[in-house]
């Protein structure tokens, strides 16, 4: 909501005419995407739209067939995660991935570890570990468990913990109440907000549109493909986002909005 | 998420694979009571050094397969990699002359390199790696038939080189000492660097270790080089006992470590498992050959009883992961 008023008028990402095809399908036709400084942008769409698509395009967990991303105004190359993470780049992705096997902090610094003369510096990782959890108001019995032995509630905690341990400049969430109560979805909504508010400019893909009517900035709808709709949500209604998803047009006849 | 009490987990904190290799460890030693008690011959210093020499070979090899078997992959070739690499340091030191550190060193880099191949067939290929370890089995034994021309070659020119492995400190023969230091550098590196917490996490989700920014396919080709090293120092060992490098030894050898790792609680899924429980395998198997020997059962049984072990070993891993 403050961040608003302070958006500059270069996006920190913008992507353009990004084109993926998987074999005879075409999953993304062209598609523009801007996310501006310390804005929350609703990504939404039906389960074929392609949203997850161009986050992991974003991401370099797949490479686009054609398109350009830029960076704070810098075209980019991002052909691995490696890279999207050097420009602070870091996805929660739906299913979490983490490696179930492994202790909570080894999962926070998953390749990161820190080390001391090639040994893993084991106190380190879970010094910090726990600062970066406390920090977000995540808590968790014990660091040395293995994840898989942890709710899905405390999984999700962990892969947050991981995203924000290096300060990130762009969170991107792919469906991050889906397997949330409700109370539990309001504290990751408070949190959002909070990062938002300390700068952070973050992308969240989410069935729930009412949630995002109340965190975000910014929505923009695909469907098959294509960018149909770009809104402040300010100024739009569910019913003109749920009309741009169903049938890629914004028409709301019966509540006389005139087109924008 | 984000429970603002800390509520215990009821799940017990102790590790799967962990428990196994108490399980193996515990067999271990009731194997050798019931063994003492049923032969004086078993527990005699003699009788246990020669468990120790007999498991040395196979336990490098095991410890080496451990790595990969926790990446999730497989490796089939340690066997006749070791035979490659003994004929390499043949070659080198009995026909070219030249000294026995050339020798050792061209058998663990001849080890090396077969790993590296591996490593890259599976990670930059996609090569499933029971097949391109499979065919890495077939081509090092078909190599080490071809240079050596089918025949032994012998370290006749070189006694000291026997040292290697039949040299003794306090009464035990270098090779256990060699398989006790590997496998003690392996357990370090397996749960201290860099590289362990790697051969986990590709073990443990793949995926998840990609999407984290990792470059996999270097970690694996690292994973699969080293366990060729590990065979490659097999190899030399196993050339140093028998004063000589024997090109047709050496099939069959990948499937008792591979054994030897799975007793010990390495599960075959990937994600876990333990140098220390692959040595308790090792030894559980050597114990167990040694015993039904001691009691003269015949020697076609051993096989029938070590294979119906690995079958209940596997059973046991499946069954706990089931429990999940």
């Amino acid at each position: 909501m403050n961040a608003r008023a302070t958006k500059p008028t270069t996006p920190i990402i913008s992507m353009r005419g990004i084109v993926k095809r998987f074999g005879a399908i075409q999953a993304l036709k062209g598609v523009d995407l801007d996310l501006y400084h310390g804005e929350i942008l609703g990504l939404v769409g039906d389960n074929s739209a392609g949203k997850s698509t161009l986050m992991k395009i974003l991401t370099g967990a797949y490479r686009a067939d054609a398109g350009e991303i830029f960076f704070e105004g810098r075209p980019v190359t991002i052909h691995s995660p490696l890279d999207s993470r050097r420009l602070g780049i870091e996805m929660i992705y739906q299913d979490f991935a983490l490696c179930g096997n492994l202790d909570v902090s080894s999962n926070i610094f998953l390749g990161r570890w820190p080390t001391i003369r090639g040994l893993v510096n084991r106190k380190q990782m879970e010094q910090e570990a726990a600062r970066v959890l406390e920090r977000m108001n995540l808590f968790l019995p014990s660091l040395r468990l293995p994840v898989e032995t942890l709710s899905g509630g405390r999984q999700q905690a962990v892969a947050i913990a991981r995203a924000l341990a290096f300060n990130p400049k762009v969170l991107i969430m792919d469906e991050p109440t889906a397997n949330l109560s409700p109370n539990a979805s309001r504290r990751l909504l408070e949190l959002v907000s909070d990062l938002r508010d300390q700068g952070v400019s973050i992308i969240i893909i989410s069935h729930r549109m009412q949630e995002i009517f109340e965190v975000g900035d910014r929505i923009a709808v695909l469907r098959q493909g294509e960018i149909v709709g770009t809104l402040s949500i300010a100024e739009a209604t569910e019913d003109e986002v749920l009309s741009l998803i169903i049938a890629g047009r914004r028409s709301t006849p019966e509540s006389g909005h005139a087109r924008a | 998420m984000m429970e603002s009490k800390a509520v215990p987990s009821k799940r017990s904190a102790i590790r799967s694979d962990v428990l196994q290799q108490a399980l193996a460890f515990a067999s271990l030693i009731v194997m050798f009571v019931v063994f003492s008690l049923a032969s004086p011959n078993f527990a005699t210093f003699t009788n246990i050094v020669g468990i120790l020499l007999s498991t040395a070979v196979i336990g490098i090899l095991a410890v080496g397969v451990t790595f990969v078997i926790i990446t999730g992959g497989i490796d089939l070739s340690v066997g006749t990699v070791m035979t490659l690499a003994s004929v390499i340091t043949g070659v080198i030191i009995s026909y070219w002359g030249l000294p026995i550190p050339a020798g050792v060193l061209g058998g663990l880099a001849a080890g090396a390199l077969c790993g590296f191949v591996n490593g890259t067939v599976t990670a930059k290929m996609k090569v499933p790696p029971f097949i391109a370890t499979l065919g890495m089995m077939m081509m090092s034994q078909g190599l080490s038939l071809v240079i050596s021309g089918t025949r032994p070659i012998y370290f006749l020119g070189t006694p000291s080189f026997r040292q290697i492995a039949m040299g003794s400190l306090a009464g035990i023969p270098n090779a256990v000492w060699i398989f006790f230091a590997s496998a003690v550098i392996g357990s370090l590196v397996l749960t201290k660097t860099v590289l362990g917490r790697y051969t986990f996490a590709l073990g443990s989700n793949e995926e998840a270790t990609r999407l984290s920014g990792i470059n996999v396919d270097r970690w694996k080709i690292a994973v699969y080089t080293l366990c060729g090293l590990y065979s490659g120092l097999a190899g030399v060992v196993m050339a140093s006992r028998l004063n000589s490098a024997q090109p047709a030894l050496g099939a069959g050898y990948e499937l008792e470590a591979i054994a030897a790792v799975v007793i010990g609680g390495t599960s075959l899924s990937g994600g876990e498992g333990s140098v220390l429980g692959t040595v308790i395998g090792a030894f559980l198997m050597s114990v167990l050959i040694n015993g039904l020997r001691i009691l003269s059962i015949p020697q076609e049984w051993q096989k029938v009883v070590i294979g119906a072990i690995v079958i209940v070993a596997v059973y046991a891993d499946i069954a706990r992961r089931r429990r999940r």
